[in-house]
């Protein structure tokens, strides 16, 4: 392990531990040990994970807070989840889910992509206030769309179901705030933890890329980039398109998961990306595996908490800000180096962060 | 780098942690409402919003499950054995219900009294349906919720049989030539109900004016939505979706001294529950209800004062469906001749059975039966609002 | 006739959110953090309002008044809390506490004041003028919503212009070593950045709930969003860029719902949102960021 550099070792362990836990996981499955609230959540934890790591690439490296990538995953469900359901007779499971996941992330990405060629002129504030502009209009469209498949082909409306025009006997695929219901339960915890390493492998490959490196010349200083030649609203658009790509993934698990796929504010609106980003920021900026220990943390507090009844989402609050305050105030940072309470990690990422700013 | 592994290692000790506990915490479930005897009892599972934008439909669901599992567990429960009830909040959001049912599911539930909103409730029922557990829902009226699975029943009416009752009661009664419609269309429910009014508007002759429609987030300000109704010359208002935006629709369209005819539909009901709420706007508003918590007979006002009693406030149509649910699944087993040793799988099984055979009287409805379907035979209602209370007008 | 009612309907929305994004805008302006629990504080002193108004019958000036006191406490109480020991953090740091703190408001009201509605009374009980024969009908609600907004914008412009603490909080602004070397209490002000903006909630509140009388926890949290996006709009850190944001998204809201589609009306305010974005970056109002080489 000597001749690798300090990152690659790191993602080796993060690979490790998953790959440890995931053999963990499937043994207590298989004999029966684990409790149907955690094998439940395991595909979907894998899917929140995946956004994170994708809002992790453009919040760490593109140094750009994005509110809008619950977008990305939205599209990257509801495009999946269509195709599936659309061909669900004509072509066979294993193929068709391939090319699910092809198609959700391809779209995920086109957005992705679309969306930055105007955003990425803005910065900070604005350019997170753009993102969430487009993850709600995202939203707004599905809720307000129809499409329905009978035997003269597609229809679609953008008003409701009388407006299709079906033959009687057709098939609503997408009903409006109804969403899709009956999308095939594809996603195994087999596949989303494959995707999520193979996530995993891409972000570390890309930021320690060519490519990669100029973002992060870009996000360190803009101006001393574009003098040295870089061409910045390449690296920039690259970076976004993985970014939504990955969260697109991340839609396509949680879609393939779920019989009835619905948008709203909660899963895929303000608050889910608002959700997305605090597992980012408590994870630690920039760091990838600390997204992903976040996402896992964060989704299973709230389940574990559930024995609290009427106080549940009032405990997770305080947890939240208590340990928002534990990993980033300053004067309990000082407190918890004098008092050995530290590990490097979290210190190290601070001082990341610090340069950057 | 042994530091740096040292930490890794910690955070998965820390995640793995998380796991196993939590695994051994789902077993023992939440909630303070969990009798924690080592006795055999039915295990009663109820999801629903507790918290979020539609806790107050969720938590009168949770209260009214409540007393009614009390007042059974007082006359000795059913076929001789008590009754444990569990509720777990779901946020009204698909996944959270399911993570819900999976936590009901490790507690050890038999049946399933929910979910209450119909977007989560096709989710679940998708669940229930593949592990054989029964499941009857109060409120979640959307087809997709019974549609393909035997095992979910409803016990309010379905969207289609709302909007169609609604379209042919105002055609026959000729409550109004000009109809203007507002509805949620971010809403399952709201856009349900408004398409199957639609539908049956165009057979029945009457002119649809104005359609006009709010969201979720969008849903403080309907001046806009009146105003073009108005300007539409709409003469009724029908209005599918909930009473907590109703109050604001009547306040509004009051202010503008816009007073057309208002249709709602179940979902108006509790409008006069509304703390505060000048109930002289709702003066003269048409709603489909099967319930009415200031009814005179018995059994609603046994439900009212112990609801006012217990948890404050009135019941609104949600708890009294939910109230009646647990008597009619005491009904069903008690048909099925069922104890709780017997399997998920045979109970569900039987009580599919048993409740196509019931027939049953409650708070929301007379001679209630079941089809093959899952839907509830009682037909929607329409009352007006007169004097602060509603009268029967058919 | 009809597209002079949508105006004033616009207007009167556009006011209450001008007033909440004064809120987000003053503490964006100093702390440089964007308060995502501004929306609940709203709520919170809605609530106020409506105990006092309903338990003890006091009339509505003194029930403001009282939700203000404790809205102002609320706000510096929170910043002392959750804000102030993530001052020298990463912003994101202090975005995400703020998040934590919104749920927290949230679930707290939850338990405290129940889940079920309360229809708020009207603190406004002036019926409002009847003009064009009775076509045009402005509420007394509207007119008194737009009138408060206007004081408030030009009370809050003068005390930032003319008074120390103003002053203070300009220089605190603009750069917060140099302010420390002024001899500036850079807490204090900051503090008092927070009381002021949550008392601004309190009032909001009390508005947005008369003319939109259903009161549930959540109450606030799309409202504070929608106030959060008109701030960005005018341009953060601006006094008039929150009001003229305020006003535009109001409008924009309303006209789009009344002649384009009401069902893709937030879409529709978004993408205007995102047009005048891309054309002018900082916000309406927004001063340009300098660059620095």
């Amino acid at each position: 392990m000597k001749n690798l550099n300090k990152t690659t070792q790191k993602l080796i362990t993060t690979i490790a531990v998953i790959a440890v836990l995931y053999a963990i996981m499937q043994t207590m499955q298989s004999t029966g040990n684990l409790s149907s609230l955690m094998s439940g959540l395991l595909v979907p934890v894998c899917a929140y994970s995946l956004v994170a790591v994708g809002l992790n690439l453009c919040v760490g490296y593109l140094g750009e807070l994005s509110l809008g990538h619950a977008g990305f995953m939205c599209v990257g469900a509801f495009t999946s989840a269509f195709f599936s359901k659309a061909f669900q007779e004509s072509i066979p499971d294993v193929p068709r889910f391939i090319l699910a996941l092809v198609i959700g992330t391809c779209a995920a990405a086109l957005f992705g992509f679309l969306i930055a060629i105007p955003v990425l002129r803005l910065s900070g504030d604005y350019l997170a206030i753009v993102t969430l502009a487009f993850g709600e209009i995202i939203k707004n469209v599905i809720n307000v769309l129809y499409i329905g498949k009978d035997s003269s082909g597609l229809h679609f409306s953008m008003k409701d179901m009388m407006s299709l025009g079906m033959e009687p006997g057709g098939k609503i695929l997408v009903n409006g705030p109804q969403g899709i219901t009956g999308t095939p339960r594809q996603s195994t915890f087999t596949i989303a933890v494959i995707l999520l390493i193979l996530a995993l492998v891409v972000a570390h490959n890309f930021v320690n890329s060519r490519t990669g490196r100029a973002v992060k010349a870009i996000r360190d200083n803009q101006i001393a980039a574009e003098t040295v030649g870089l061409p910045i609203t390449k690296y920039k658009l690259i970076a976004f398109t993985i970014s939504a790509a990955i969260a697109g993934v991340g839609g396509v698990i949680y879609a393939h998961n779920i019989n009835s796929l619905t948008a709203t504010t909660n899963n895929f609106g303000y608050n889910m990306s608002i959700m997305i980003l605090v597992y980012v920021v408590l994870g630690g900026i920039g760091n990838f595996s600390g997204s992903v220990i976040a996402a896992v943390v964060l989704t299973m507090l709230p389940e574990m908490l559930r024995g609290l009844s009427n106080y549940r989402m009032l405990i997770y609050s305080i947890v939240l800000i208590v340990l928002m305050l534990f990993n980033w105030a300053p004067g309990i940072l000082k407190f918890r180096e004098e008092h050995g309470i530290t590990s490097k990690g979290i210190l190290d990422r601070f001082k990341k962060h610090k340069e950057v700013q | 780098m042994k530091k740096r592994l040292l930490s890794l290692g910690l955070c998965a000790a820390m995640t793995a942690s998380l796991f196993v506990g939590c695994g051994s915490n789902g077993s023992n479930g939440g909630g303070d409402n969990v009798e924690t005897s080592g006795e055999l009892t039915w295990r009663l599972g109820g999801i629903g919003p507790t918290t979020g934008g539609a806790a107050q439909y969720g938590q009168g669901v949770m209260n009214a499950i409540q007393i009614a599992v009390d007042e059974i567990n007082e006359a000795g429960g059913i076929n001789g054995y008590q009754i444990s009830f569990n509720f777990q909040d779901d946020e009204a959001d698909a996944q959270k219900s399911v993570n819900a049912y999976n936590t009901l599911k490790d507690w050890g539930m038999q049946i399933l009294e929910g979910t209450v909103t119909s977007g989560a409730c096709a989710a679940v029922s998708a669940e229930t349906y593949n592990d054989r557990i029964f499941q009857i829902t109060p409120s979640a009226s959307s087809t997709s919720v019974t549609e393909g699975h035997d095992n979910t029943f409803q016990i309010c009416f379905s969207d289609p049989n709302q909007g169609t009752v609604s379209a042919d009661y105002i055609a026959e009664n000729g409550l109004g030539t000009k109809i203007g419609i507002i509805y949620d269309s971010s809403d399952p429910y709201s856009s349900g109900v408004y398409q199957n009014f639609a539908t049956e508007a165009a057979n029945v002759g009457l002119e649809i004016v104005a359609t006009e429609a709010f969201t979720a987030d969008n849903k403080t300000d309907f001046s806009t939505q009146l105003q073009k109704c108005k300007d539409a010359k709409a003469d009724l208002l029908f209005l599918p979706f909930y009473y907590t935006e109703g109050s604001i629709v009547l306040t509004q369209a009051n202010q503008m001294g816009y007073a057309p005819t208002m249709f709602g539909v179940d979902g108006f009901d509790g409008l006069l529950g509304v703390e505060n709420f000048d109930v002289k706007l709702a003066e003269g508003v048409y709603l489909l209800t099967p319930f009415a918590a200031d009814a005179e007979d018995e059994a609603t006002q046994n439900f009212v004062s112990k609801y006012e009693e217990q948890f404050g406030g009135t019941p609104n149509q949600f708890a009294a469906d939910a109230y009646d649910g647990v008597y009619i699944i005491k009904e069903a087993l008690e048909a099925a001749n069922l104890t709780p040793e017997a399997s998920n799988e045979e109970i569900c099984d039987a009580l599919i059975s048993a409740i196509q055979e019931v027939n049953y009287n409650g708070l929301t409805g007379e001679g209630m039966t079941w089809n093959e379907l899952g839907e509830v035979s009682k037909s929607p209602k329409a009352v007006i609002i007169q004097d602060g209370g509603y009268v029967s007008v058919q | 006739m009809g597209f002079l009612t949508y105006l004033i309907n616009g207007l009167s929305l556009g006011s209450v959110y001008a007033i909440i994004a004064l809120g987000y805008t003053m503490v964006y302006g100093i702390a440089k953090m964007l308060n995502f629990a501004h929306g609940d504080v709203i709520m919170v002193g809605a609530y106020l309002v409506f105990m006092c108004m309903s338990n003890t019958g006091a009339p509505a000036v003194v029930s403001i008044v009282i939700s203000i006191v404790c809205c102002t406490a609320l706000g510096m109480l929170i910043e002392k809390i959750a804000y102030k020991p993530l001052r020298r953090a990463t912003n994101l740091a202090v975005l995400i506490t703020a998040i934590g703190v919104s749920y927290f408001l949230q679930n707290m009201a939850l338990l405290i004041f129940g889940s079920n509605p309360v229809s708020f009374t009207s603190v406004i009980t002036w019926q409002g003028i009847s003009l064009a024969g009775g076509q045009l009908k402005i509420t007394g609600t509207a007119i008194i919503t737009i009138i408060t907004c206007l004081i408030i914008m030009v009370g809050l412009m003068w005390f930032v212009k003319n008074t120390k603490p103003g002053q203070a909080m300009r220089a605190v602004s603009e750069d917060k070593d140099a302010a420390v070397l002024m001899g500036i209490n850079v807490n204090a002000t900051i503090s008092l950045t927070f009381a002021i903006g949550s008392g601004l909630a309190a009032i909001a509140g009390a508005l947005l709930c008369s003319s939109y009388p259903s009161l549930t926890p959540y109450t606030g949290s799309m409202p504070g969003i929608k106030a959060f996006t008109a701030a960005v709009f005018g341009g953060i850190g601006s006094i008039p860029g929150a009001l003229i944001g305020g006003l535009l998204l109001g409008i924009i809201e309303i006209l789009a719902k009344a002649y384009i589609s009401s069902q893709l009306a937030d879409a529709i305010v978004f993408a205007v949102l995102i047009i005048v974005l891309l054309v002018k970056p900082t916000g309406i109002l927004g001063k340009q960021i300098k660059e620095k080489v």
